[in-house]
């Protein structure tokens, strides 16, 4: 097939009007009905505390209050890939803001205010937060008991410490590769917390009927894993898969931060002790900074060597991940970072190690990519200082050691198809990355930077998902399926696929939003993974669909099943041009024969599909062997700035993306993708600055103080460039794009800060303040890391 | 903290009268109530969303005689005598010209700023019909989208403009 008719096309957004009337609904939006209670939490004040006593008496006395609940409980531990974290907290508390009690009452006001009542008695015990502190000899131990803690298989906890997981690559030699080497440049970077920031907080409402089913309406990435890791901790309760439910409406926002299982939690186990009566718990902006997932703080310790022809000889670097006190989702971003960290350079000598460390901050785990962001800052930085250094363009330093289709990976598996070259000249170009310009105003400098970037979808070797699809009587379709909308234009998508098939418009087909019970199962929403898998799962349900239809018309009119095909609504037959039959006419009432009786069926469709080449067995020291990454979509970000020199504030005047999308399903979508991607990464490179205090607390946990982009801090320009190295099992040759656009944007504006004014800063954010600074005091490096607290004090 | 501290301080309820998206509503509220929360659990009404709860998002923005406000930041009290208009009510026949060019737009992802958004801009292309793209920047300055980088949202209303 060359030329499609709604893949490919600017498609408007199935949901957008939805969106715009106020019809959307989002889990707070949903009416509970008189008997709903609300939730309040009592939270611990010490970021690593024994809990001696909880008195609840006096919170229970308040008239409104229906129970107060403690960790004693719910004795349970939970967590995605390594059960470290429990519902509420039990002998000790770990961070601040941690839950440790819960009040549940008629209404928020009484909640809150007999939540003050409960009595907890604590033992402070001395906290660690700088991950290099945490792995000392004499460091608190955050989890004594680690070493019991059940896991999946490539996780590599050393019980006794604070190291939850170390993932370790070697490949070649690396000394010799040094020796080789002409230049050799090694270095710290440092890059701190950030939040996700997702309009909604985090809500869900639990619900246990009086027959014991539990419902749970969570805004959510991952209805499906929040149902199996609910009902694993709640088993001693006796809850299964089967008597749990959840629905997900239309989701405010999601960036990593909504999946696996945080909060959600806590409204299944609230619910099951006051039966018929559904409770909400609803996050306060300021717990969703701190109690649901953030993205981790990384020490990098990165040696680069290079020939003066500009080949990268070998590379070595140690990546210390602050990734707070319950990494069961964490300890895989450093996974999957550690094993891309080399950045998509084809590298022969690589020493890399990755250790996801226990601190006290709040827990850490996935944000919008994955780890990746927070790689390739270094290497990207590397890469531009090493091509200055050997006086080459970065644009032909990153293509001598671009890594090409069927180059080895670091642990050993090939390279996939793709147009890393391609993206970087593209973006190069569209930048003019070589032609030096000058501001019109002499207090100001322009600098330009580019960077590379690469990323996987991060997931276990045996992820499935599926799709139902159902023809209505008007010829309409709705598709069931469990992927969410949080904001990706994912239904819009899943729409385009079955229309392209089906022949039907995408503004006739319905895609429903998840619930358990009805929609079958799809893993999670993560990884930028579902254009890819979901879409095949989709694909394929259409693909049954049609079977379905070609063979109630063959039965009925004699038609061989190979000459017919769908057209405008229609089906068609190559060898009788006249033949026209819509579809709406048959896919619910079938057709009617000569004596009467009629051949057909309701004409449905189920796709389904599980990745079946991906494995997660490696050798642990090397982590050679294995198929740990399904493909990885690449891609680069240039950008063009302007200083003020005075107030070292940065202005961006031109931001260029190329990404390989394989094929871009929806043009329109995918640019909406790229531009609110790169500035979530400009946020993160010049606004957003969490400040946290020696002790360990959160200062700047709402948006007056953690400056997230206004309109008003958007680039000048965007040049989003979408290149089709076509992927050879994606959906009409699609890989996914939503992560990877906020990952070159960082390093990009690094190099070009440095361009402008010749400072390089080695610490994120690039805030203006750290550049004014350097220029006053003629630093041409700052590395200050204004996050880092102070060594707590001896208590 | 204990037992002291807690008391329970009894509140007069009020009974306030207002017109919400067009219709005169009276009901009975507590003094500390807010109207953001009033709106929402009381009276259906739940474009205008929770996001911060102390005026920085603008998730919860509505007209109050015409001007925008931060529902999280008013008491339902003060709104006695007066209008509110919510995204609901700007839609009750057809979709105005602004949300038309949102929908061609693609304008929002999550959607979950869409009813603030719509409400400020409601208000901007009221007063200044044919606004500067500087001007669109300046007046949704105040409300925070997190998934569009805004692009979107500023063409939208900019070509609304001119069919005003």
């Amino acid at each position: 097939m060359s030329e499609y008719k709604f893949i490919g096309k600017p498609i408007n957004r199935i949901d957008e009007k939805d969106k715009v009337t106020g019809a959307a609904k989002y889990v707070d939006d949903i009416n509970f009905g008189p008997n709903l209670l609300y939730a309040e939490i009592v939270e611990s004040p010490y970021a690593h505390a024994k809990i001696l006593s909880i008195d609840t008496s006096e919170a229970e006395k308040v008239p409104g209050v229906v129970k107060v609940v403690t960790g004693k409980d719910f004795p349970y531990k939970f967590g995605l890939y390594m059960k470290d974290r429990y519902i509420f907290a039990q002998d000790r508390v770990r961070f601040i803001g941690e839950q440790v009690a819960a009040v549940i009452a008629r209404d928020p006001k009484t909640a809150k205010k007999a939540a003050k009542l409960v009595k907890v008695e604590y033992e402070p015990l001395p906290a660690v937060f700088d991950p290099l502190e945490a792995i000392k000899e004499d460091a608190p131990i955050i989890h004594p008991e680690l070493a019991s803690y059940p896991h999946v298989p490539w996780y590599y906890p050393h019980g006794g410490t604070n190291i939850a997981h170390w993932r370790k690559v070697r490949k070649g030699d690396v000394e010799k590769g040094f020796a080789e080497a002409d230049f050799i440049l090694e270095d710290t970077y440092r890059i701190p917390r950030y939040a996700h920031c997702c309009m909604e907080t985090h809500i869900a409402v639990g619900f246990v009927d009086y027959n014991g089913r539990l419902t749970i309406w969570a805004s959510s990435q991952s209805p499906h894993t929040q149902r199996h890791l609910i009902a694993e901790a709640l088993r001693p309760l006796g809850f299964t898969e089967q008597n749990i439910r959840e629905i997900v409406p239309y989701v405010g926002g999601g960036f990593g931060g909504k999946a696996g299982v945080t909060m959600e939690i806590i409204a299944a186990a609230l619910a099951t002790t006051v039966k018929g009566h559904p409770v909400k718990v609803r996050w306060r902006r300021d717990q969703e900074f701190y109690n649901t997932y953030m993205r981790q703080q990384v020490i990098t310790k990165l040696k680069v060597g290079v020939k003066k022809d500009g080949r990268i000889t070998a590379l070595e670097r140690t990546d210390y991940w602050d990734a707070g006190p319950y990494v069961e989702y964490g300890a895989n971003v450093v996974n999957a970072a550690t094993l891309s960290a080399t950045g998509p350079y084809n590298i022969p000598n690589i020493k890399m190690d990755g250790l996801c460390i226990y601190t006290n901050f709040p827990a850490a785990g996935p944000y919008r990519g994955f780890g990746y962001s927070e790689i390739m800052f270094s290497i990207e930085s590397h890469m531009t200082r090493i091509a200055k250094a050997l006086g080459m363009s970065p644009r032909e330093f990153r293509k001598i050691n671009g890594i090409k289709e069927g180059d080895p990976l670091a642990y050993g598996a090939p390279m996939n198809e793709n147009g890393l070259i391609e993206c970087i000249d593209k973006v190069a170009d569209a930048i003019k990355l070589e032609e030096k310009e000058e501001s019109k105003d002499p207090k100001k400098a322009i600098g330009k930077g580019i960077a590379a970037l690469w990323k996987a979808p991060a997931m276990p070797p045996n992820v499935t998902c599926s799709a139902f699809l159902k023809f209505n009587e008007d010829g309409s379709i709705n598709i069931l399926l469990s992927g969410m909308e949080i904001g990706q234009g994912l239904l819009t998508v899943m729409a385009q696929i079955a229309a392209e098939i089906l022949s039907v418009p995408p503004e006739k087909i319905r895609v429903e939003l998840p619930d358990t019970d009805r929609n079958p199962y799809h893993w999670q929403t993560v990884a930028s993974h579902s254009t890819w898998l979901l879409g095949n799962a989709v694909k394929r349900a259409a693909l049954d669909a049609r079977e379905k239809i070609f063979d109630v018309v063959h039965r009925a009119l004699n038609y061989e099943k190979d000459h017919l095909y769908l057209e405008d609504e229609k089906v068609k037959c190559t060898t009788d041009p006249d033949f026209e039959l819509p579809l709406k006419d048959f896919v619910i009432n079938g057709i009617m024969m000569e004596d009467g009786t009629y051949r057909g069926q309701a004409i449905v469709g189920s796709g389904s599909i599980m990745v079946e080449f991906a494995s997660a067995l490696q050798d642990p020291e090397t982590s050679q062997g294995g198929h740990p990454n399904v493909h990885y979509t690449v891609g680069a970000g240039g950008v063009v700035l302007e200083i003020d020199k005075e107030t070292g504030r940065v202005h961006i005047l031109k931001l260029a993306e190329a990404i390989d999308v394989g094929k871009a399903l929806n043009p329109e979508t995918l640019k909406g993708q790229l531009i609110g991607g790169a500035v979530q990464g400009i946020a993160t490179a010049l606004y957003e600055d969490m400040r946290i205090d020696e002790n360990g607390k959160i200062l700047n946990p709402n948006f007056t103080d953690y400056k997230i982009p206004t309109s008003l801090d958007i680039p000048d320009e965007f040049i989003p460039i979408f290149v089709e190295v076509p992927q050879h099992d994606g959906p009409f040759g699609a890989r996914g794009m939503a992560e990877h656009v906020m990952i070159p944007v960082a390093p990009a504006i690094a190099n070009a800060v440095e361009d402008a004014v010749g400072v390089r800063v080695k610490a994120m954010p690039i805030t203006a303040e750290k550049i004014a600074l350097a220029l006053l005091h003629g630093k041409k490096e700052v590395d200050d890391f204004f996050m880092a607290p102070t060594k707590k004090k001896e208590a | 903290m204990g037992q002291s501290s807690y008391r329970r301080i009894k509140m007069e309820k009020k009974t306030i009268t207002f017109i919400l998206n067009g219709e005169k509503r009276t009901i009975e509220v507590e003094p500390n109530d807010i109207l953001l929360e009033v709106l929402r659990t009381k009276l259906g009404i739940t474009a205008p969303k929770y996001g911060c709860g102390r005026g920085d998002c603008g998730t919860c923005t509505v007209l109050l005689d015409g001007k925008s406000v931060r529902s999280c930041l008013i008491l339902a009290v003060e709104v006695d005598g007066h209008e509110i208009t919510t995204l609901e009510g700007l839609s009750k026949d057809k979709l105005t010209p602004l949300q038309e060019s949102f929908i061609e737009h693609n304008s929002f992802q999550c959607g979950f700023c869409a009813p603030g958004m719509i409400m400020t801009a409601t208000e901007l292309l009221k007063k200044n019909p044919h606004p500067t793209e500087e001007e669109v920047k300046e007046a949704i300055s105040g409300n925070l989208c997190r998934c569009t980088g805004y692009v979107s949202i500023i063409e939208a209303i900019l070509d609304a403009s001119k069919k005003y």
